[in-house]
């Protein structure tokens, strides 16, 4: 199990619809927060990585301009972009720079403005995170690449709109409990239920996806900052490691992916690669966190990381396998359904929660039975890429 | 030249597989296979990622496939929302081959069924566009 590069400090703004600054204002916040957690100067930046989807807000070449605002010029500084999972790519390209030897101490800094475009023409910029040439002609966007992949899931595998509801329902517990998620609302049955005139989650988006069954859009930032081994155990008292990064990518176009009722190719690619490399198993896993930009994808990735044989993920969350006090707690903070989806600032964010965990300082989400591995799994577009990381203590 | 016609709405003006759209003009939805290896791609490639030959022909589309999986939108991205409710698509045709397009718009959501019988077949909108559609047997 390698201990050679630790986090040493985790950041994240409150997630929001309609932040109220630039998004050299957002970054910072996020940036403050994990430099006071790691109990550092800008000095002992060696250099950072920002990243984000890009086209949501106007600058080109953020990050120049967000090192600048956050005092960490002339160090080196550049863009990392794989949409959804920018910031875990950006954690996985910290990790090798340090491995390296080139540098010590890296900022991984993702953000996020999305409300300064329409959730239109936000699911136009989506469909463009796919095939262009090709699918995006016929008025693709992410729910219904995801509503594929339901749809044959549920064929397949007896999933049901109820499973589906109930994967919502578990991210609202969360959401209602953490301070930074940006919807904060409990959610009841009966929001799901098409009889019912008030429903607020019933609303068909692609079929077979509803409203609820889809993530919050939102304006965030998140910050990890890594350092080796010799600088992790100078600054902090409770380093958290990284044992395990796991990276895979798939074809853009729909046509050319393998059956679509097994879930993500990348997310068990990934998951493979960061369970060699850290030397566990699924079973070692004592808390995670999965892309659920959907809930189809949250029972996906069950499967994707052996927590559930194929076809069987329904079953965690029918014995609330996934919540707090389960075998495997899962997204216990609001996953993206409730915390949000920042795009670039998502995976940060979800790094930051394990790292919580795992340190105990999860407060109210706090898993019992101090959790001592911690898993993220962290999706771009419609599993175009996938990071899976294992932190440890 | 000529791939802005292609589809409800075009992101690409110029490719090098831009006789796709004339193939569609004729009645006939087309991949490309490699010359040189045997390799058969669809969507069209205009260069094999297995022998990197650029010499390519063109080979239609099977006529019989199965509805692997489906979708229909009830939201639509910006530039589309007049088209909706549409439904999308995989078909699979076998041997490694698929495809991905619209559902056709006489088909009614209840008659859509993932594992049914569907061909494949060009459509041609009413302001000139030309695109293809999945269709049932």
């Amino acid at each position: 199990m390698p201990k050679d590069v630790a986090v040493i400090g985790v950041g994240q703004s409150y997630f929001v619809r309609g932040y109220e600054g630039s998004i050299r204002e957002l970054a910072f916040e996020a940036f403050r927060e994990a430099m006071q957690d790691a109990g550092i100067t800008t000095k002992d930046v060696d250099a950072s990585v920002f990243c984000s989807a890009p086209e949501y807000d106007k600058q080109r070449s953020p990050a120049g301009v967000l090192a600048e605002y956050l005092g960490l010029i002339p160090q080196p500084t550049f863009y990392i972009e794989t949409v959804c999972s920018s910031s875990s790519t950006g954690v996985k390209v910290a990790y090798s720079m340090i491995k390296s030897g080139l540098h010590d101490v890296v900022v991984v800094l993702g953000f996020q403005k999305m409300s300064e475009i329409t959730s239109a023409e936000s699911q136009e910029r989506m469909g463009r995170g796919a095939d262009i040439q090709w699918e995006a002609p016929f008025g693709t966007m992410m729910p219904a690449y995801y509503a594929l992949y339901a749809q044959a899931y549920m064929a397949k595998n007896g999933l049901t709109h109820e499973d589906l509801m109930n994967v919502r329902l578990k991210s609202a517990t969360y959401g209602q409990i953490n301070e930074r998620a940006v919807y904060r609302k409990g959610v009841k049955p009966e929001d799901f239920d098409p009889k019912n005139p008030d429903a607020r989650m019933a609303g068909l988006v692609a079929w077979p996806l509803r409203v609820g069954d889809a993530c919050a859009n939102a304006d965030g930032s998140s910050c990890v900052i890594l350092a080796n081994a010799e600088k992790a155990k100078i600054f902090s008292k409770k380093p958290v490691w990284i044992l395990g990064i796991g990276a895979a990518s798939e074809a853009v176009n729909m046509a050319s992916r393998p059956d679509f009722s097994k879930g993500l190719s990348v997310g068990y690619k990934a998951a493979e690669q960061a369970y060699k490399m850290a030397g566990v198993t699924p079973k070692d896993i004592k808390v995670a966190e999965v892309h659920d930009c959907f809930t189809i994808a949250e029972i996906m990735a069950y499967e994707g990381l052996g927590f559930a044989p194929m076809g069987e993920g329904k079953q965690l969350i029918r014995e609330k396998a996934t919540y707090k006090e389960g075998p495997i707690p899962v997204n216990v903070d609001g996953g993206l359904l409730s915390k949000g989806h920042p795009i670039g600032a998502t995976g940060g964010s979800q790094i930051r929660t394990i790292v919580l965990q795992l340190r105990g300082e999860a407060g109210p989400m706090q898993v019992p039975g101090e959790p001592d591995i911690g898993l993220v799994h962290n999706v771009g577009g419609v599993g175009l890429y996938g990071n899976v990381t294992i932190f440890g203590r | 030249m000529g791939f802005e016609k292609f589809g409800r709405k075009s992101f690409t003006g110029m490719t090098k597989t831009g006789k796709f759209v004339d193939f569609l003009s004729e009645g006939k939805v087309e991949g490309t296979v490699c010359k040189k290896c045997g390799a058969r791609y669809f969507p069209p490639r205009a260069d094999c990622a297995a022998c990197f030959s650029s010499d390519m022909d063109w080979f239609e589309m099977p006529k019989k496939g199965s509805l692997e999986t489906f979708t229909i939108a009830y939201y639509a991205p910006y530039g589309f929302e007049k088209d909706c409710p549409y439904s999308m698509g995989v078909v699979d045709f076998g041997n490694n081959l698929k495809l991905f397009a619209r559902l056709s718009s006489d088909l009614k959501p209840e008659d859509i069924k993932v594992g049914m019988d569907v061909s494949v077949r060009p459509v041609q909108y009413d302001d000139g566009q030309l695109s293809f559609e999945i269709v049932k047997v």
